[in-house]
């Protein structure tokens, strides 16, 4: 039997991710060391697993209200303010989400009318675009680039704005290319909102792990953008929970009552164990100066300068990032595609990275690497990529 | 301590092997200055030695240890310093340390047979006349060390490649 009737063919024809053909030969070996890892490579502190632990064996095994658990709310209004100096009311401006690729989702589908544009920078996570298919909309990339540090420039932005934009994804700090957007970076951009009044969705799900004494802007903090702005961020990354599913969006409450609405009828919550667990995160972080996060924060650090440095001296160009973690050098030099780079290094010498371009057509000429993983990992697989560029 | 000497101490811990150059990059310091400090944390005697974390049991020697709970009478003047220092300079000693609680030093001896460990305890431990007694308890097996787990071998239980 033949489903091509019953499917939706604009669903049908979003083309799978490009990370998943590295994924099916990388995980056939068993000795193969992987730089394609987008997740941290510590564990969650014990302290906020045990958290869980005992709120399930106490029985707290309901579902919680759709916003998410008050005390959570709380926690994450105080978090907020504190680290990033934005206001938002528990009550009313504030969702907890199963992480944050379901607050993507539900804003994009709160927001996004059939055809409406969203501006997607590219090289960026490999969601966005998809979802804002699903959302019904049409993705229009904006190009970013080495040269600019891959920081979104208020030029490219104005220059794709049309009458049917509706909102632009803001994805810093970024993955996969490790770029920030410094404060005065983010004031230009604001200048282009505010003239043409469209809604930022800004990802922050990194905005822990910035480098180089840079810390986060969040945009809404900047004068005149809390209205216009959906702060997306969670705890995944910065407290090392990727299986919990645990994020928020935070937002003007006319936009946060319409996802509510998508939250409440397709999800219900997010899991309760896992808010639990993120609201130990932020009451132990509130009360001992976030110190696993500066903990994991410093180690990935001293590993990103090994990174840099490794591939510069392999004679690669490599933008320092300043932001996330990864790492993503320009192989141009060594006249090989991203993908077949990519291919011919885990088949030669059982490295795995991602080729740029599965992050958007602009990433074509660079690779990410992650360097979530141990120290000598990461030397023995610089030292085997060194040998495969010199030997091509 | 300086932030350098911290990150070197806590890199090194990991991995006494990192040569002067990773270290410089990761710590972002230059490779003189890395090179300096550790020969400073080395003379302040804050690192002691640079020694790998050996798994006996997968070699041939035999090996047996034994924790000795050893209650001693503190002496005028030196306290428990003069009994440990006796302690600590047999070479079967690879552990001393003073205890809060029910006895006073805690003793890590290592020896080739069961009956050179009973031999050290009976005849050069319990026969040191500040020692008034002594508990020994051998070790059967051997989980965790140094922060290292022996046995299981670290899993990664995340995907190869995610997005």
């Amino acid at each position: 039997m033949t489903y091509e009737k019953f499917l939706n063919p604009d669903i049908v024809a979003v083309p799978p991710s490009g990370i998943r053909r590295f994924f099916d030969i990388a995980a056939t070996m068993k000795d193969a060391i992987s730089l394609g890892v987008g997740e941290p490579d510590f564990v969650t502190p014990y302290h906020i697993r045990n958290a869980a632990i005992n709120s399930i064996l106490d029985g707290e095994t309901q579902y919680t209200g759709n916003r998410g658990l008050p005390g959570l709310l709380k926690e994450i209004s105080f978090y907020l303010e504190s680290r990033y100096g934005t206001k938002y009311d528990p009550a009313h401006e504030i969702m907890v989400t199963v992480g944050a690729s379901e607050a993507i989702d539900i804003a994009l589908r709160a927001l996004v009318s059939a055809g409406d544009e969203v501006l997607v920078p590219e090289p960026s996570y490999v969601s966005y675009s998809p979802s804002v298919i699903f959302a019904g909309g049409k993705p229009v990339g904006v190009e970013t680039t080495a040269e600019d540090e891959f920081r979104l420039t208020p030029e490219a932005v104005r220059k794709a704005i049309t009458p049917r934009t509706k909102a632009l994804i803001l994805p810093y700090p970024n993955n996969p290319t490790g770029g920030i957007m410094p404060r005065e970076d983010l004031e230009k951009l604001a200048e282009v909102i505010r003239e043409k009044e469209i809604i930022v969705i800004s990802d922050e799900i990194y905005s822990e792990l910035t480098y180089g004494g840079v810390k986060h802007t969040s945009f809404a903090s900047l004068p005149g953008m809390w209205d216009y702005t959906l702060t997306i961020n969670g705890f995944s990354k910065a407290f090392a929970m990727t299986g919990w599913r645990v994020g928020y969006i935070c937002g003007p409450a006319p936009m946060l009552d319409v996802m509510l609405k998508i939250h409440q009828y397709s999800i219900l919550c997010a899991p309760r164990a896992g808010q639990v667990a993120a609201m130990e995160a932020l009451r132990i972080g509130r009360d001992n100066g976030y110190e696993d996060v500066i903990r994991m924060r410093e180690s990935y650090d001293r590993r990103r300068r090994l990174m840099v440095e490794g591939f510069r001296s392999m004679g690669l160009d490599c933008f320092e990032p300043l932001g996330a973690f990864y790492v993503f050098p320009s192989i141009k030099t060594t006249g090989l595609t991203s993908e077949e780079f990519c291919s011919r290094l885990l088949q030669e010498k059982k490295v795995a990275c991602v080729p740029g371009t599965a992050f958007g057509a602009c990433g074509e000429g660079h690779i990410r690497c992650s360097y979530a993983t141990s120290i000598d990992k990461l030397n023995v697989a610089l030292d085997k990529m060194a040998d495969f560029v010199k030997n091509l | 301590m300086t932030k350098l000497e911290m990150d070197l101490l806590d890199l090194l811990r990991e991995d006494c092997r990192l040569p002067l150059e990773k270290l410089a990059i990761m710590t972002g310091a230059d490779i003189q200055e890395v090179a300096e400090t550790i020969d400073r944390l080395e003379e302040s005697r804050v690192i002691l030695r640079y020694a790998p974390t050996i798994n006996w049991d997968l070699t041939d020697r035999e090996r047996v240890e034994a924790m000795i709970q050893v209650n001693t009478s503190p002496q005028r003047d030196t306290g428990f310093d003069a009994v440990a220092k006796r302690i600590y300079r047999f070479e079967e000693v690879k552990s001393v340390y003073l205890m809060s609680g029910s006895y006073d030093l805690l003793v890590l001896v290592e020896a080739r047979t069961l009956k050179e460990l009973a031999l050290f305890v009976s005849s050069k431990l319990s026969t040191l006349e500040t020692v008034t007694g002594t508990s020994t308890s051998f070790v059967l097996k051997r989980y965790k060390e140094e922060g290292v787990i022996f046995e299981s071998e670290k899993t990664d239980n995340r995907l190869v490649i995610s997005p």
